[in-house]
């Protein structure tokens, strides 16, 4: 599976029985998905669901126990610094390389892809503006908030332009003016062309951003398609509810009635 | 509560060993070697019953005086050596005051550092066995003086950690900490050739520990055995005087720092493109520039070769001391080992932080050649210095070239094991951010062991310069020399090259599990 000639159709993520276990913990079931090319895709489902390590074993940070995954037709655990170069990614979790200042740290992304120095100097300057960094880039990234820290990831993985962006929680700790700085900055990415990938908790923002969306809870993918398919007749937070269940009885807590 | 807050702390404690069994075993070993020190201590205190009562004294005191000390300074320079029970963390919770500051305090004896302190200032009955009013002082004083180690600790660092809150305090103030204790052998060496005087000294410095909050508890049987009892009620009063004022002075610090909590401190210094504008633009360059960045800012790099300028001080001490200055002649192939080997934990080091290497799937032959470069910017000028001014000054210029070509194998060839190491194991290392003095616990045995894999494999791969150097000083040739030179630079070359594309070759094929190791050292 080694072709890299895409042919029309070829979906930008294609996930076959994905599987991951932690110990006895089954944490990705044998996910099977495809993320068409050219899509807004949202990927939902509560804590716990899977999400990160799904997103973990599509980008190369974790090892898969079983399935395969293609990135634009490459197999991305066979061909994997191929892969690497199609994909921009923002890993929820990890750490940044804190004691490089925010200007450093996206050249240093830029450089390790093997980009020219103009075009790194250039892009970087480009990406700092444009997400309100422009006076923070000078300073440490261990000085920076969490929503700061959250935008110059974002930079790390917006500098290649790659085909396809693969993001993990791209708003938590962001704030709303910078949201929707970013917001437009994906829209636009994808109406040229480019296909992005993000996990979320918050259904309003999946619903209003994506064309498509896929729920998984307990490592298993209960839905997927565009998101006027999964959510029928109701919001999407509706239908993710009664998809993913576990909504409790509001009553339980009379005592916390104040009066 | 109190109950409460220890139960908690013991919970703590059993909870960091489910997540890693090595870190028990880790634990076991440090504290059987901690048991053994205490053995030892303690049967020396036991033969104090025989001596005399002014010198058992001046020894109990200015031991005493000296861990009272440790527990008061420690925790300021290796930071956060008990943080699992933050007062910040429970700002949110109604605790009463005096019952918050009880079980803080007491948590401190949950905890190896805390029980071995217990059971050495506890054992202190043991030289005063032959007085029984003594002995009951020196039990009670024993518990007493164990309270007032962890009040202090808890004093200090609070009343501290406004300044220590800090992060520049925090880089600068762990690294200069450790300088006296490595200096520490040399100093109680030169301060062994002047024992006498020592001795007489020693008396008048108990007799004035004793009335200070160090040593007053341990003063106390004393003062019963010799019969000064009016002088030893006084000292109790005063003993009880300090270490209420210090619980006091320690509450109110703890109020304060409770109703204001730390502000996260922002620092506003701006800095240029630095090292990344001095290296090509290639992803080996831009590893070396990160690397170089990190050597310069991250207080953890810096306690690595921190031992560095004062292995010459350390080596001077040891030759005068043993009146053979031919021993600085070792420091070149030294400094040269420890400083490759300060790359062998960069992986560790850069925590998840690495995932950054793997997402952009750099080649792993370039991460280990840019870590080597960043390392060599510096090593190479001071393992040059280290191996050349020795010889010059002690007039060996015939053993300059073997001096030179052992040093530089042993840079070299420590460089390539070193990539390959690290491109294999992960050690458990102090997070960025974290004191790098804060050993995680079982790091130590661990360490032991990957410091012993060293010094062997690196003895076994300088025998060929070694045995030239040999042949030389037997045959007095100046070619076994020149040979020396030649034979170690062009196998520490070749070691070198082999150890960054082995290590490379190992960090393509395992990226995602080493990923995965460093995620699991959080």
């Amino acid at each position: 599976m080694s072709n890299s000639i895409e042919e029309p159709g070829t979906p930008a993520l294609s996930i076959r029985s994905l599987g991951k276990r932690f110990g006895e913990k089954v944490a990705v079931n044998g996910i099977s998905l495809d993320v068409p090319a050219g899509s807004f895709f949202g990927l939902v489902g509560p804590n716990g669901a899977g999400k990160t390590t799904t997103l973990s074993m599509a980008t190369g940070l974790l090892r898969p126990d079983a399935g395969q995954v293609w990135l634009n037709g490459i197999d991305v655990w066979a061909e994997p610094l191929k892969a690497k170069a199609a994909m921009g990614v923002l890993a929820d979790g990890v750490r940044l390389f804190d004691r490089l200042s925010g200007r450093q740290l996206v050249t240093y992304s830029g450089l390790l892809r093997g980009m020219d120095r103009a075009t790194v100097v250039e892009r970087t300057e480009d990406l700092l503006r444009v997400l309100d960094l422009e006076d923070a880039g000078a300073k440490l990234v261990v000085d920076y908030s969490a929503g700061m820290a959250k935008k110059i990831a974002l930079a790390t993985a917006l500098i290649h332009s790659p085909r396809v962006l693969v993001l993990d929680e791209p708003f938590e700790a962001v704030d709303p003016v910078s949201a929707a700085n970013i917001r437009e900055i994906l829209t636009d990415y994808v109406t040229h062309g480019g296909t992005v990938i993000v996990s979320s908790h918050v259904m309003d923002l999946v619903q209003r951003m994506c064309s498509h969306v896929a729920v998984i809870a307990e490592g298993n993918l209960l839905a997927a398609g565009t998101v006027d398919q999964v959510r029928g007749p109701v919001s999407l937070e509706e239908r993710f509810v009664q998809l993913v269940g576990g909504r409790g009885n509001s009553e339980g807590l009379s005592w916390l009635h104040t009066s | 509560m109190v109950a409460h807050l220890l139960r908690l702390k013991l919970a703590l404690l059993r909870n960091s060993f489910r997540r890693s069994p090595w870190q028990l075993v880790g634990v076991c070993i440090g504290g059987l070697y901690g048991l053994g020190m205490v053995v030892f201590a303690v049967s020396g205190t036991a033969l104090l019953a025989d001596a005399d009562v002014a010198l058992a004294n001046t020894i109990l005191v200015c031991a005493v005086s000296l861990i009272t000390l440790g527990w008061a300074i420690v925790p300021l320079v290796a930071f956060g050596v008990d943080l699992t029970l933050d007062p910040a963390r429970f700002t949110t919770f109604t605790i009463s005051r005096p019952r918050l500051a009880t079980g803080l305090l007491l948590s401190g004896f949950i905890g190896v550092p805390g029980l071995l302190t217990l059971l050495l200032l506890g054992s202190q009955f043991l030289a005063w066995r032959r007085d029984p009013l003594a002995l009951l002082a020196a039990l009670a004083g024993g518990v007493a003086g164990t309270l007032m180690c962890l009040a202090l600790a808890r004093l200090t660092t609070t009343s501290m950690a406004r300044l220590t809150g800090s992060r520049r305090f925090r880089d600068v103030a762990g690294i200069i900490a450790i300088i006296p204790l490595i200096l520490l052998g040399p100093i109680i060496g030169s301060a062994a050739e002047g024992i006498e005087t020592v001795l007489d000294w020693l008396p008048r410095l108990a007799a004035v520990l004793g009335f200070t909050p160090l040593g007053v508890f341990a003063a106390l049987p004393g003062d019963l055995a010799a019969g000064a009892f009016g002088l030893g009620a006084a000292r109790l009063v005063l003993g009880l005087a300090y270490l209420g004022a210090v619980l006091w002075a320690w509450e109110r610090g703890l109020h304060k720092s409770m109703e204001n909590p730390l502000a996260p401190h922002t620092g506003s210094r701006s800095v240029g493109m630095g090292a990344f504008d001095i290296f090509p633009a290639t992803p080996r360059g831009a590893v070396a520039a990160r690397a170089l960045t990190y050597w310069l800012k991250d207080p953890r790099y810096a306690a690595s070769i921190v031992v560095v300028p004062l292995m010459p001080v350390l080596i001077w001490f040891t030759s005068t001391n043993a009146g053979n200055p031919q021993l600085m002649l070792v420091l070149g192939p030294l400094l040269g080992i420890l400083m490759a080997f300060a790359i062998s934990a960069d992986v560790s080091y850069d925590s998840t932080a690495f995932s950054l290497h793997v997402l952009t799937g750099v080649r792993g032959v370039d991460d280990r050649a840019g870590r080597v470069l960043a390392c060599a910017v510096f090593a190479l000028p001071v393992t040059l210095l280290a191996a050349i001014l020795p010889p010059v000054f002690l007039g060996r210029t015939d053993l300059l070239p073997a001096i030179l070509g052992i040093s530089l194998c042993g840079l070299l060839a420590g460089l390539g094991v070193a990539s390959v190491a690290s491109a294999r194991f992960t050690y458990a290392v102090p997070l960025p951010g974290e004191s790098p003095f804060k050993t995680p616990p079982g790091a130590g045995a661990r360490m032991a062991v990957v410091q012993l894999a060293t010094f062997t494999i690196m003895s076994v791969l300088l025998l060929p310069a070694l045995g030239l150097l040999v042949a030389q000083v037997f045959t007095h040739q100046a070619l076994f020399g020149w040979l020396a030179l030649v034979v170690g630079v062009a196998e520490g070359a070749g070691l070198l090259v082999a150890g960054i594309r082995i290590g490379g070759r190992w960090l393509d094929a395992r990226a995602p599990e080493l990923m995965q190791a460093v995620a699991a050292n959080r």
